[in-house]
């Protein structure tokens, strides 16, 4: 029921009124990429995330209120050619995708301008990744090789089949589709690879990096998520393919709205 | 005999488009900047003397561009000498004509006093050089549009990748260098290309 009312406002352009947030507590989080060497947990701050990616239908709406990010109207250095080309006009969807399906060819350019019309933003790398630890009754299911092998599944889906609607089984925090639909830019999608640890200052001919050293991957079992390092990490922000969208987030607040 | 006479009126109105072109890059409203141009990205920058300013504010002639913060002890430091090396190495007259912005990851501790601080121990031309701030969505723009990587790690400080960019006076990228500590010929080269076609 809240699904059609949020279509209806959506098409009425009021999208400020549909975005649906879920509030994740936040915590000590076993992180792939550990802020320092010694510590293998980061501290996550409570956040709010948009239980599912943004649709078709919540960009439409976006563009149509802010027409300097229209297809042919956002400059090259924001987005690459292809943004938004899967649909079939500067405002018009067309036969080709549906309302209901994640937006993709967008840059992440694109998807900043989107969130911060909302009030919100991309959320963090590590903002993701806790969200998509869990699955529909555990906050971290990523010990869980049964867990592990449905997400790398998914992954080798055919690209030939039609992009899904948003809507899947929500995790513990009722947050949708982090798994099996798109990829999703992160606000620090660029910072991955940049190493760790900035004390090793000792090999000078290496100066690509302050700090250079290699990736510290804490769990080389969770091959989801090198996959998903390595596709962010090959991105530039005005880039869009056809399988990665975004989902917008916002600080925590007490009142858990 | 019309067709004889076109031509010569259709090259003295390209010589003349393309010189009003090249000289006035600098009355350009953004919004009629390239499609690809970095000047695109509306950002407000706060430099050493509080000055406020828009990156775009920049643009009608070369300007050398590079992310760093004052607290980095390592590359940073050599970030600007790598600057300072490539402009000495220019003369006089194109010296004169370049710019050299830097902007700060650091968007909570280097303030414009922090900032005028180093640029005073560096012996910076701040008639020519400009270190600025912005706020952190700013910096990550910024980093995004020049492929800059970094992350702030939990102390405050930051790790981040080493580049020197070349804008044009339109805001293309004219070149890119991640030579960091000694001198890029193929950036000096290109400064020089710049120039000249931007007196």
């Amino acid at each position: 029921m809240p699904r059609i009312a949020a279509f209806v406002l959506a098409l009425l352009g009021t999208q400020h009124a549909t975005a649906d947030y879920a509030a994740l507590p936040g915590g000590k989080f076993a992180s792939v990429l550990p802020a320092d060497e010694k510590d293998a947990f980061v501290v996550v701050a409570p956040f709010r995330l948009r239980v599912a990616p943004v649709t078709n239908t919540e960009f439409l709406a976006f563009v149509t209120a802010h027409p300097q990010w229209r297809r042919g109207r956002t400059p090259v250095v924001f987005a690459e050619p292809r943004y938004l080309s899967q649909w079939q006009s500067v405002d018009r969807l067309g036969p080709n995708v549906t309302p209901a399906q994640p937006v993709t060819q967008v840059s992440w350019f694109a998807a900043q301008a989107f969130c911060e019309s909302e009030g919100a933003r991309l959320p963090t790398w590590i903002e993701w990744e806790f969200a998509a630890a869990a699955d529909s009754t555990r906050a971290d299911a990523r010990n869980d090789p049964a867990w592990r092998e449905q997400i790398l599944s998914w992954y080798s889906r055919p690209s030939t089949v039609p992009l899904p609607s948003v809507g899947g089984t929500p995790n513990i925090y009722g947050v949708r589709d982090l798994h099996g639909l798109i990829w999703e830019w992160v606000d620090d999608f660029n910072a991955l690879l940049v190493a760790s640890d900035s004390r090793d200052q000792s090999d000078p001919d290496r100066l690509k990096f302050c700090g250079a050293g290699a990736l510290n991957l804490r769990d080389r079992d969770n091959y989801a998520v090198l996959m998903r390092i390595a596709m962010l990490s090959a991105l530039k922000a005005a880039d869009t393919t056809a399988n990665l969208g975004f989902r917008c987030a916002k600080d925590g607040v007490g009142d858990g709205s | 005999m019309i067709f004889k006479l076109r031509i010569p009126i259709v090259l003295a109105i390209a010589a003349f488009t393309l010189a009003a072109n090249a000289a006035d890059n600098r009355s350009i409203p953004t919004r009629e900047l390239p499609s690809d141009s970095v000047y695109r990205l509306d950002l407000a920058l706060v430099d050493q003397d509080g000055h406020v300013s828009k990156l775009a504010d920049l643009r009608g002639g070369p300007v050398l561009i590079a992310m760093f913060y004052t607290s980095c002890k390592f590359m940073c430091p050599l970030i600007i000498d790598t600057l300072k090396r490539t402009s000495r190495v220019l003369n006089d007259a194109e010296r004169a004509h370049l710019r050299v912005l830097l902007v700060t990851f650091d968007s909570n501790r280097d303030t414009p006093p922090v900032l005028k601080t180093l640029a005073l121990q560096r012996s910076l031309d701040l008639s020519r050089w400009t270190l600025a701030r912005s706020d952190a969505a700013g910096v990550r723009k910024l980093a995004a549009v020049l492929d800059v990587q970094y992350r702030p790690l939990a102390n405050g400080d930051f790790n981040h990748s080493g580049v020197i960019t070349l804008l044009d006076g339109a805001g293309h990228i004219a070149a890119r260098s991640e030579r960091i500590g000694e001198l890029d010929p193929e950036l000096v080269a290109a400064v020089r290309r710049t120039l000249a076609v931007e007196p």
